[in-house]
């Protein structure tokens, strides 16, 4: 399928499969209904990344047996991070200290029918690590605990400004008192790799069921192969620019020469 | 409409690029300068990555410097010699430069340094530039005369220094050190701000090696297309930041855009160019300097550490 083909099916098959779900989404749980209290999937298990992309959103869909709450935690693959601090030295700003930050998800969001803090208790959310309060974010430089804390905000403050920490959990709503939906935001510069969606549901405080599902964001087309060569190949990769670029100047000063 | 970079990972708009590498066409069309040192501060106020910003600039001015060194080859304008000795000490410079580049780029300190080049070179360039054209505005307006030129050949410690060569082609017989020293520094300047050099390297053509201005341009031009194909050679090896459709996208706006300005370039008096050049190259200065002055919205940065 053709980059431009697949553009233009995306949106027909989020359509398609919006109006399919609560028909998908019936037929399941009239069949499964006593094996499975929680039946999860997406609407696309890739993402994408195109030389068009200007990031995407993927809906979530899915049903539970009886009434219960619904929180969706997805998590990008894991990064080491380096927080810098600035300090003005001589009149300027420049960077001093820093820690460094292992396993920290290159994406964070989630989602919830209601306030995340009313369906579950407390310790309940951090044994499972839901929500961003809740993520272990230990720095690997000597920090004092005030230093600790002030690095950790900066490093989900500048994630949020970039749009790969979600500020505040997404909003699941409930079509019926069974099925349910939600939209996961991906930005511009969503980062690539295995994402890991994980759905709860808790019934009284108390997490009754997981479900667990992959999510790829691949870059796909030219930019991908671009991206993969220069990694794979640098030196080839290299020559080609240089080679690129004596074309052009050699073009425009044949194009250009009687003007 | 959106396109996405694929080293830089970031969308930009299409036009804009084009648009940038067309403005800053027009602008090396009209004054007859390479545009690096115009074009890699723009793309990181766009905020296209500083790393990737100087790269793809030493990639752009390759072409840049291709498509203006054959007219000056034809006539004859080119110091083979010269340019083949400044090249030497350009190529351990540029080299040297990427090295120095990759290692600033670990500490977290690279964006600084590329500002702070930015600062001092555009500042001393531009205030000179503003400095000598205003000078020279007023002279001609008082006397109506043309400026004198000063004694070719002044003597001065250069010429006691080692190893001399000599140079037919620029009349010159002069210790092979000077040019490899210049050419070296260049070369460093190319690495680390993204520039071809040329507003460095002509001047000290000029002043410190006392070449005739004739040949000054194309000895230039020839070099400096080395000098950046080995930067963007070693660029995509250390740090893969070389982002070929960002260079493309800019070098086909850049090749129009000259066009136009060398047309309207002739309409206007040199010294008058030169005015309005030192006016830019300082507001580029300045407006880097305000960046590294004022207190930042966020004190804190974060970057990925596998870097």
């Amino acid at each position: 399928m053709s980059v431009s083909m697949r553009i233009l099916m995306a949106p027909i098959l989020t359509v398609a499969l919006t109006l399919a779900l609560p028909i998908l989404a019936l037929g399941i749980t009239a069949k499964k209904a006593s094996a499975d209290p929680l039946v999860v999937d997406l609407s696309n298990h890739l993402v994408a990344i195109t030389t068009g992309f200007t990031g995407t959103k993927v809906l979530l869909f899915g049903a539970v047996e009886n009434e219960g709450d619904v929180i969706v935690t997805v998590r990008g693959p894991d990064q080491d991070m380096v927080v810098r601090r600035k300090e003005r030295k001589i009149g300027i700003w420049v960077n001093s200290e820093s820690a460094r930050y292992k396993n920290v998800p290159s994406y964070y969001a989630s989602a919830s029918n209601r306030p995340i803090d009313t369906i579950a208790p407390q310790d309940v959310l951090i044994d499972y690590r839901i929500g961003l309060q809740n993520q272990r974010f230990v720095a690997e430089s000597d920090l004092t605990d005030d230093d600790q804390n002030v690095y950790r905000e900066a490093l989900v403050r500048n994630m949020q400004t970039a749009g790969l920490f979600g500020e505040r959990p997404a909003k699941i709503s409930f079509l019926s008192n069974q099925l349910f939906r939600t939209d996961i935001h991906f930005p511009a510069n969503t980062p690539t790799g295995t994402y890991t969606i994980n759905v709860y549901l808790v019934r009284s405080g108390k997490i009754v069921g997981v479900k667990t599902t992959p999510l790829v964001v691949s870059k796909t087309g030219i930019s991908a192969e671009v991206y993969e060569f220069a990694h794979r190949y640098s030196a080839l990769y290299g020559i080609i620019a240089v080679i690129i670029a004596v074309i052009a100047g050699w073009i425009a000063s044949v194009a250009f020469r009687k003007r | 409409m959106q396109i996405y970079l694929p080293i830089a990972e970031i969308s930009v708009n299409i036009f804009l690029i084009l648009g940038l590498g067309g403005g800053v066409g027009f602008l090396s069309g009209l004054f007859g300068v390479g545009g690096g040192f115009l074009i890699t501060p723009l793309l990181i106020f766009y905020g296209i990555p500083p790393a990737v910003s100087v790269a793809t600039a030493a990639n752009q001015i390759v072409a840049s410097s291709v498509s203006g060194v054959f007219a000056h080859w034809k006539r004859g304008n080119v110091d083979l010699k010269m340019g083949l000795v400044l090249l030497g000490g350009g190529i351990v410079g540029s080299t040297v430069g990427v090295w120095v580049f990759a290692w600033l780029r670990s500490l977290g300190q690279i964006d600084l340094v590329i500002s702070l080049c930015y600062v001092i070179f555009l500042g001393i360039i531009g205030g000179m530039m503003l400095f000598e054209a205003t000078r020279a505005i007023f002279r001609t307006r008082r006397r109506g005369g043309p400026i004198r030129r000063s004694k070719k050949h002044q003597h001065s410690f250069i010429h006691g220094l080692p190893f001399k060569m000599r140079f037919y082609r620029s009349g010159l017989y002069i210790s092979a050190l000077l040019p490899l020293a210049i050419g070296f520094f260049v070369g460093m300047l190319t690495a680390l701000m993204g520039v071809g050099g040329g507003f460095v390297m002509v001047p000290a053509m000029i002043y410190l090696l006392g070449m005739p201005t004739g040949v000054v341009i194309g000895t230039s031009l020839f070099q400096i297309i080395f000098v950046t194909a080995n930067v963007t050679f070693l660029q995509s090896v250390q740090t893969q930041t070389v982002d070929v459709a960002l260079a493309i996208l800019l070098l086909i706006g850049g090749v129009i855009g000259a066009q136009f300005g060398a047309q309207f370039g002739s309409r206007l008096k040199a010294e008058h160019l030169r005015a309005l050049l030192g006016l830019l190259v300082l507001s580029v200065c300045l407006k880097l300097l305000f960046d590294l002055v004022i207190e930042p919205k966020d004190l804190y940065s974060i970057m990925p550490g596998d870097l």
